[in-house]
């Protein structure tokens, strides 16, 4: 009998084996070998980069189960797909095709505007995007076993990736200061389960992995947002969206190791090639901002 | 008693707090010259290709194979694939012990699980020796071993999943994972000779 516990164990724990590593976007078999070859711990496998869905407007989806499954034939590392917000029965699809971790994503349409996923009926772990701490223990209190932080996906910008790890660090250093009686209405003010505010608050830090996403393009963002506190980076349109994703992959994947070694990220910057051309988050008119979704 | 743990991608912090835990001193290895005046080593979980990669680009492969010929080395489900002979895809290896080992053997995450291990070596610690929580995820197998690498524990099916080879130890589970520090208490004996 497996035990709902030990699901989670393990769960956790695969997220816990991909920290200090990186998490590439790719669309084809083709890209995820790259990816593999670079370093990466595992890749999400999706039909079109953020970059790309933002560009083309219209309403983002799970992708193709056919290529889903090339992927992961293609490639010996945890394959991730996404599932849009809310969308149960495309995370039922994803569990079917044993696809090793479900990215509940904002990146995509969002299928409900009120409701995620209850995850806790799914065995197949799910990570989910959080702009603070109570966003992000709201996940973790409908099953989420690992968070990212979203940043503003598709941009290149880094600045919102920043200003959310910022935020979710922020929270925990206040919530750890606090004297005990406070601790109920902190929980109240940020929306955030009790018992998980109690756990966040013992343990210092977030109860599972947080990886930070959207808007990392060069090997300095990585180690920005590594030195930012976080464990590990997703990188979505900057790796196959610049001019030789090879050697940028590899590149941000040692700065994700060497995030506190300047002279080492000083030379894995040098001669990279174009990076993806990117969108200054402050000329996106706040309608078509993807961050804002998710409740 | 200093203990590093390779520390370019995985569970590095979960070994350091079980070994801080238990008094250890312990170092975060993540280039060749950290290496120095450590006593032995944990190569952690993680992905493998990643970790192999990150070592052969910063010139650690050999240092790590120098390391492990008289040092005792400790591989936790990646660091276990790392330490072996042979495994059946082609990616950076240390060779070290005399084990095969096949990567991702139970399948998929679906198919990651926990369960009681039976490990009689982990007798030193209590006067019982309850069965050890043992942490599995996408792990590998020891499909064989040879020379004198010898079994720690197996599952019930008979399929190996902790070799000790003198002073080397690979495990294809998390005792990181865990709240019970024997295996880590177990490898600081080896460390200081004592087992």
């Amino acid at each position: 009998m497996v035990q709902k516990n030990d699901i989670f164990t393990v769960n956790k724990g695969l997220a816990q084996m991909l920290k200090g590593g990186v998490i590439m976007d790719v669309v084809t078999a083709d890209h995820a070998k790259i990816a593999e070859d670079a370093g990466a711990v595992a890749v999400m496998a999706l039909e079109r980069v953020p970059a790309d869905i933002r560009a083309s407007g219209g309403v983002a989806r799970m992708s193709d189960p056919e290529l889903i499954l090339k992927i992961m034939d293609s490639v010996s590392i945890p394959v991730m797909a996404k599932c849009r917000i809310g969308h149960f029965v495309e995370a039922q699809i994803l569990e079917s095709l044993g696809v090793d971790y479900i990215d509940e994503s904002e990146v995509l349409t969002p299928a409900d505007e009120a409701h995620h996923i209850n995850k806790h009926l799914f065995k197949v772990p799910f990570v989910c995007g959080c702009r603070n701490l109570g966003e992000a223990l709201r996940r973790v209190g409908e099953g989420a076993a690992m968070i990212r932080t979203k940043g503003e996906a598709g941009t290149g910008d880094v600045v919102e990736a920043v200003r959310h790890a910022r935020a979710v660090m922020g929270d925990i250093r206040h919530l750890t200061t606090l004297p005990d009686e406070e601790i109920m209405a902190f929980s109240k003010d940020i929306g955030a389960p009790y018992e998980l505010i109690l756990e966040t608050r013992k343990l210092g830090r977030m109860p599972v992995v947080n990886f930070a996403a959207g808007g990392i393009a060069t090997p300095a963002d990585a180690a920005l947002m590594m030195q930012l506190g976080v464990d590990g980076v997703f990188v979505g349109s900057g790796i196959f969206k610049s001019g030789d994703p090879a050697k940028r992959a590899a590149a941000i994947v040692k700065a994700t190791t060497h995030y506190n070694d300047p002279k080492i990220l000083a030379e894995v910057s040098r001669d990279l090639g174009e990076p993806m051309v990117g969108r200054q988050i402050s000329s996106i008119p706040e309608n078509d901002l993807i961050a804002s979704r998710g409740w | 008693m200093r203990i590093g743990v390779l520390a370019l991608q995985g569970a590095f912090i979960e070994h350091i707090h079980m070994l801080s835990g238990m008094g250890v001193e312990t170092v975060a290895v993540r280039l060749p010259a950290e290496l120095g005046g450590l006593d032995g080593l944990i190569i952690p979980g993680g992905e493998s290709t990643t970790i192999g990669k990150l070592a052969v680009a910063y010139g650690l492969i050999d240092p790590l194979r120098s390391f492990g010929q008289n040092k005792p080395i400790w591989g936790t489900c990646a660091g276990a694939i790392l330490l072996a002979k042979e495994i059946r895809q082609h990616q950076p290896l240390l060779g070290l012990m005399d084990i095969v080992v096949a990567r991702n053997a139970f399948g998929r995450q679906l198919d990651s699980f926990v369960t009681p291990l039976d490990v009689p070596a982990l007798l030193f610690s209590k006067a019982n020796n309850p069965p050890f929580p043992a942490v599995f995820i996408r792990a590998p197998i020891i499909d064989s071993i040879s020379g004198d690498a010898r079994v720690l524990a197996s599952l019930p099916d008979g399929r190996i999943v902790a070799v000790r080879q003198k002073h080397l130890l690979a495990t294809s589970f998390h005792p990181e994972l865990t709240n019970d520090n024997r295996f880590h208490q177990y490898f600081s004996m080896m460390v200081a000779g004592k087992v």
